[in-house]
C-alpha cells in the first residue's frame, strides 16, 4: 500500500502536519439528544487523532438512517449513499484507491436487512476497511419500525402486537462468513471500550466489523437497560491479540481471557446467553486482501496503445 | 453474385455457431463485407432435435459492406431436419434456397425419428428448395469416434469450397482456437475440415462467388461487445463492474482475458446492485469506471444511477438490451429500454443516452461515454443490443488516440474558496474534488444539497440543484450536430430510427426509392439530449414515422385508438419533444428486423397508403 501511495505523490514522509480531535469535527451533529451516536462520533474523533489520519486521505462512506448521517459530522472526505449500499461503494472506493483509510458506518437496517447480502459479501472481500454496524435494534429515522435485530416481542409501528420472530445475531451471523477476519463487539454506553475496539479495528489488516450495541432514545431507550445498570450482566472477552482495558476492570468484573484465533470457541461465545460478551471474537490477519489481490500496475497510456495494436492485429482484415 | 446469406443451424452444442463465427471472420478477413447474426436458444443445452432449440449463426457476405443481415438465406446447412423446418417456418430461408441436410436421421434405427424425417420432407416439398442430402455423421466417423463434436467443422470445410474461402487462413484460425488442447485436437479438426472440403468438392455440383474488393483501409473485424470491451480500454476506463446477465456477459469475459494487461480489473460483483456501487465507489474516487448490464440488471440499478445523477458523479452504463419486460428473451433482440434509461429513476435524473448503431460505434461510444461522463459529471449510458452484441462485422482499424484515455488522477490541493458543486448558473458545470486532495473535504450525500453539499431542503437550493443538473445537458445539446438525413431534405415518408436497425432501414429505404416512393430516413445516435434541428428537418416530410424493435399498439388492432394508443419509444419522445404528430411502426421478432417487413412497413405508412 505504500507502493501505491507513493505512486499517487501522497506519501506521509515529509507531511509535518498534525491535527487535533476539533479538526476532524464537521457541522454540529442533529442526532436526538441521548444518542449513543454522539458518543461513537467522539470515540471516532479520538481514534482519528490518535492515529494522526489526514483528513484528506480518509473517507467515511455511510447508507441511509440516523447513523448514516455521520460522515456530515466529520471534516474528511464522506459519501453519504443510499439505503444498505454503503459497502459496495466502500468496496469501489478501496479497489482502485488503496491509499485511502476507508471507514463505512451502517445501521442495523441498513446493514443486516436492505443490505445485507453486501455484508456477507464484503466479509469476503476482506479488504482493509473498518465496518461500524451501529446497531440499535430499531428503525429510527422512519420513526419506530421493526429491523432484524429487534428483540423479539418488543412493540413497533409495524409490528404493533410485537416483533414475531427471534432477532437476527450479526456477530454469529458474520463470523459464519468464509474468510471472516476481525469480528468484534462493544457497547455505547462503554465508551472506553468503544475506544479501544475502534483502535484495534483500525490497526487490523482486513476487514474489521465492528457491531456497537447502542440505544434509541426515542424507541429502543429500554434495550440493554438491565445491563446498563449492572456490569455484572456483561462480559469482557479479553485477550493482548484483542481488546483489554485494563482501567474497566474494576466496574466490569466478568472477565473471560478468549484468544482470537479460536473461531470455534468464537462462534459458540457469540451464541445467545445471559450475558453480553464484548471484545474481539474473532481475529485473522492471514486470509489476503482483495485489494492486494487484485492489485494492477499503472500502465501510460502510450503502453495500452501499443498492447491494443497488438490486439487489433488478431482481428485484423 | 454481389452478396449470398448462409445459415448455419443444429441442435446446441453441436457447434453452428462457431462453425458459423468461422467463416464470417474469415470472409471478412478475406475482404468481404460480412454482417452475422446469432440464432441462440436460452437454454445452454435444450432437448435435442427440438425446432426451438435451433442454435445456429446466419452471415451475409457482400463484395460490398453489408449492414444488416438481409431477409432470407440462399443456403442452409442443417444438422437435423427439426432445426430446419424451425428455420422454414420463421419464413427465414430464399424460396430457392439451397439446403445441405445431415441425412443419418432418414435411415436412423428410431422409428420415430425416421418418420419425423418423413413429416418434415414432406411440409418443405411444398417450396422450391433444393435440398441435398449429406452424409455427415458417416464422413466424420471415418476420423472422430464423436462426430456430434466434429460436424462443425466438416460443415465449415463445406462452405469453404462452396465460397472458395482461403483454407490456410482457417486452419491457422483452428490453430490458434485449440491453441490449450493437447496438439492433436487442432489436428483432428483441420482433417475434418479437410474431409468436408473434399467431399464437396466431389460431390456438390454448385460454387458461390461473392467476389472480393480489399478495401484500401485497414480494417479489423470483431463482435460488438469485443468492440465494447475493447472501447472501454481505449478510454482509459480500468474497471469493470458487473454481474453476469445475458446478452451483455462476454463484455466482461473477453476483459476477464486481457483487461489486466492494460492494469484494469473485472470486478464481479455479489449482485447488479453492488456493480453499480463499485463502479459509483471508484468512479468517486477519482477512477471512472463502467458497468454492463442487460434489462433485467438495468432495472436493480435504477437507484444507484439516480444516486451517480443527484452527487454528479461520472458513471458509465453500457445496456446491451434484450427482450423484456422481465427476464423476456434473454438471448433476444429488442429496442425496449429506451424510456426506462432515460427516465427510468424515480425523481428528476437527467442523464446522457446514445445508441450504437454498428460494432464500430460500439468501440467509440465507449470513449465518447466516458469523455461526456467526466466532462459533465453525469451518467451516461449506451445502448447496444443482443443483435450488435454477438454479431460479427468488419469496420475501420481505429486510429488509436492517447488523448482518448482519461488523464492520471489529479491530488493537488484544491483552489481555495472552491465548491464541491461550484456550479457555473450559466452550464450548471462544476469541478470535481476526489479524496486525497487537500482543501477539498466534503461529503458527498444524495439528499438535496447546496453548492457546498450541504444538506439543503429549502425550496431555492433545491430548485437550483434540479436546474443544475438539467441546465448541463441543454448546454451540451447545443454541441450537437444536426443529424444528417438519408435521402432527400424532402419528401412524403421521413423513417427515423436508433440503434442496430440503421442497415436494415437504409436497405429498406433504397428499395422503396427504387420504387418511386419519396422516402428518406434518419438515425439517432444521442437520445438524451436529443440531437439538434430535428422540428426543422421533420417540416420537409408530409409524415414522420420511427421504425423500432419494441412493442406499439396498432390502430384497427381491438380498442386501439388515438386516444388510447401506445407509440413506440422512440416515437413517444419525438412527439414530446418537437409537437409533430409522428407515427410508427414497430416489430418484436425477437430478431433483427429484415429489409423486406421494413418495406412492407414503410409502404402502410405512405401518406395516402393503408395505416
Amino acid at each position: 500500500m505504500e507502493t501505491s501511495c507513493s505512486l499517487l505523490g501522497c506519501g506521509t514522509d515529509d507531511d509535518d502536519r498534525s491535527w487535533g480531535m476539533e479538526d476532524y469535527a464537521g457541522v454540529l451533529p442533529r442526532w436526538c439528544p441521548g444518542c449513543g451516536d454522539h458518543g461513537i462520533l467522539t470515540s471516532v474523533e479520538r481514534l482519528l487523532e490518535a492515529e494522526q489520519l489526514a483528513p484528506e486521505r480518509t473517507v467515511f462512506v455511510s447508507g441511509i438512517g440516523c447513523s448514516s448521517r455521520f460522515p456530515h459530522y466529520l471534516k474528511t472526505y464522506g459519501f453519504h449513499g443510499i439505503h444498505g449500499r454503503a459497502l459496495p461503494i466502500a468496496t469501489g472506493v478501496k479497489l482502485r484507491r488503496p491509499d485511502l483509510d476507508v471507514f463505512v458506518v451502517m445501521g442495523d437496517g441498513d446493514c443486516t436487512s436492505i443490505g445485507a447480502g453486501h455484508w456477507i459479501h464484503a466479509v469476503r472481500y476482506n479488504m482493509n476497511m473498518v465496518a461500524l454496524l451501529l446497531d440499535n435494534g430499531i428503525y429510527g429515522l422512519t420513526k419506530n419500525q421493526t429491523s432484524p435485530t429487534t428483540p423479539q416481542g418488543h412493540t413497533s409501528n409495524t409490528q404493533p402486537r410485537g416483533s414475531y420472530l427471534i432477532p437476527l445475531n450479526p456477530i454469529a451471523a458474520t463470523l459464519g462468513v468464509s474468510n471472516a477476519s476481525f469480528v468484534a463487539q462493544t457497547a455505547d454506553w462503554i465508551p472506553a471500550h468503544v475506544y479501544a475496539t475502534l483502535q484495534a479495528a483500525y490497526r487490523h489488516r482486513g476487514f474489521s466489523f465492528v457491531r456497537i450495541l447502542q440505544r434509541c432514545p426515542a424507541y429502543t431507550a429500554d434495550l440493554f437497560e438491565e445491563a446498563v445498570r449492572n456490569p455484572k450482566m456483561i462480559e469482557m472477552l479479553v485477550h493482548p491479540d484483542g481488546v483489554d482495558v485494563p482501567e474497566l476492570d474494576k466496574i466490569f468484573t466478568q472477565k473471560r481471557v478468549h484468544d482470537p484465533k479460536d473461531l470455534d470457541t468464537g462462534r459458540h461465545l457469540a451464541e445467545p446467553a445471559d450475558k453480553i460478551r464484548l471484545g474481539v471474537f474473532f481475529r485473522d490477519e492471514s486470509h489476503p486482501r482483495y485489494e492486494e489481490l487484485r492489485h494492477q500496475r499503472v500502465h501510460t497510456a502510450q503502453e495500452k496503445i501499443a498492447r491494443m495494436n497488438q490486439e487489433f492485429d488478431k482481428y485484423a482484415v | 453474385v454481389p452478396e449470398h446469406t448462409v445459415e448455419i443451424v443444429s441442435d446446441s452444442g453441436e457447434g453452428a455457431q462457431k462453425c458459423g463465427q468461422a467463416f464470417g471472420m474469415v470472409s471478412a478477413k478475406m475482404g468481404n463485407g460480412v454482417w452475422t447474426v446469432e440464432i441462440i436458444p436460452a437454454e445452454i443445452q435444450p432437448p435435442p432435435r427440438e425446432p426451438a432449440g435451433a442454435s445456429g449463426n446466419r452471415i451475409r457476405i457482400g463484395t460490398k459492406p453489408v449492414t444488416n443481415w438481409g431477409d432470407a438465406a440462399h443456403l442452409v446447412v442443417a444438422f437435423n431436419e427439426q432445426v430446419l423446418v424451425a428455420r422454414h417456418r420463421l419464413e427465414a430461408l430464399h424460396e430457392d434456397a439451397i439446403i445441405l441436410v445431415e441425412n443419418m436421421w432418414k435411415t436412423h434405427d428410431d422409428e420415430d425419428i425416421r418418420r419425423q424425417w418423413v413429416e418434415v420432407m414432406d411440409e418443405l416439398s411444398h417450396a422450391s428448395y433444393r435440398i441435398i442430402e449429406v452424409p455427415m455423421e458417416e464422413q466424420c466417423l471415418t476420423i472422430t469416434d464423436n462426430p456430434r463434436r466434429g460436424k462443425n467443422m466438416f460443415v465449415l470445410g463445406l462452405l469453404s469450397c462452396i465460397y472458395g474461402r482461403d483454407v490456410e487462413l482457417i486452419r491457422e484460425m483452428i490453430r490458434t482456437q485449440f491453441r490449450k488442447k493437447a496438439p492433436d485436437v487442432a489436428l483432428r479438426n483441420i482433417e475434418l475440415m479437410d474431409l468436408g472440403y473434399h467431399w464437396a468438392e466431389e460431390h456438390l455440383d454448385f460454387r458461390v462467388d461473392v467476389s472480393i474488393e480489399k478495401p484500401d483501409t485497414a480494417m479489423i473485424v470483431m463482435n460488438g461487445n469485443q468492440a465494447l470491451a475493447m472501447g472501454a480500454i481505449a478510454s482509459g476506463m480500468e474497471l469493470c463492474a458487473m454481474y453476469p446477465i445475458t446478452p451483455a456477459t462476454s463484455v466482461s469475459h473477453y476483459l476477464g482475458e486481457i483487461f489486466e494487461e492494460f492494469g484494469g480489473i473485472v470486478h464481479q460483483a455479489e449482485d447488479e446492485i453492488a456493480a453499480a456501487g463499485v463502479a459509483i465507489g471508484s468512479s468517486y474516487a477519482g477512477k471512472v469506471a463502467f458497468t454492463v448490464t442487460s434489462g433485467p440488471g438495468l432495472a436493480l440499478k435504477t437507484e444507484f444511477i439516480g444516486l451517480a445523477t443527484m452527487v454528479e458523479v461520472p458513471l458509465v452504463v453500457l445496456n446491451v438490451q434484450r427482450g423484456g419486460p422481465s427476464t423476456g428473451l434473454p438471448t433476444k433482440v429488442e429496442q425496449s429500454d429506451l424510456l426506462a434509461c432515460i427516465y427510468g429513476q424515480p425523481g428528476d435524473a437527467p442523464k446522457v443516452v446514445m445508441a450504437a448503431a454498428t460494432i464500430e460505434e460500439c468501440f467509440h461510444m465507449v470513449i465518447t461515454a466516458r469523455r461526456i461522463a467526466e466532462a459533465l459529471r453525469c451518467v451516461v449510458m449506451v445502448l447496444t443490443d443482443a443483435n450488435l452484441a454477438t454479431g460479427v462485422q468488419p469496420f475501420a482499424r481505429p486510429a488509436l488516440d492517447p488523448r482518448w484515455q482519461a488523464a492520471p488522477i489529479d491530488l493537488s490541493p484544491v483552489p481555495e474558496g472552491a465548491q464541491p458543486y461550484g456550479w457555473d448558473p450559466e452550464l450548471g458545470l462544476s469541478r470535481r474534488f476526489i479524496p486525497g486532495q487537500p482543501g477539498g473535504l466534503h461529503t458527498l450525500t444524495g439528499l438535496s444539497h447546496d453548492e457546498n453539499s450541504k444538506v439543503a431542503y429549502d425550496p431555492e437550493s433545491h430548485e437550483r440543484g434540479c436546474a443544475m443538473r438539467s441546465r448541463k445537458l441543454a448546454v451540451f445539446q447545443e454541441t450537437l450536430k444536426r443529424p444528417e438525413i438519408y435521402g432527400e431534405d424532402t419528401g412524403d415518408l421521413l423513417i427515423v430510427g436508433w440503434g442496430s436497425t440503421r442497415g436494415a432501414i437504409e436497405e429498406a429505404v433504397d428499395r422503396a426509392r427504387a420504387e418511386g416512393q419519396k422516402v428518406s430516413s434518419l438515425h439517432l445516435r444521442f437520445l438524451s439530449p436529443l440531437e439538434p434541428g430535428l422540428r426543422e428537418i421533420f417540416a420537409g416530410f408530409r409524415k414522420v414515422a420511427t421504425i423500432e424493435i419494441n412493442y406499439s399498439d396498432r390502430l384497427g388492432d381491438p380498442h386501439i385508438s388515438a386516444e388510447n394508443r401506445r407509440y413506440g419509444q422512440l416515437a413517444w419522445l419525438l412527439r414530446a419533444q418537437t409537437l409533430v404528430d409522428v407515427d410508427c411502426w414497430t416489430r418484436v421478432p425477437g430478431e433483427p428486423l429484415r429489409p423486406m417487413s421494413i418495406l412492407e412497413g414503410i409502404r402502410s405508412m405512405m401518406p395516402g397508403g393503408r395505416s
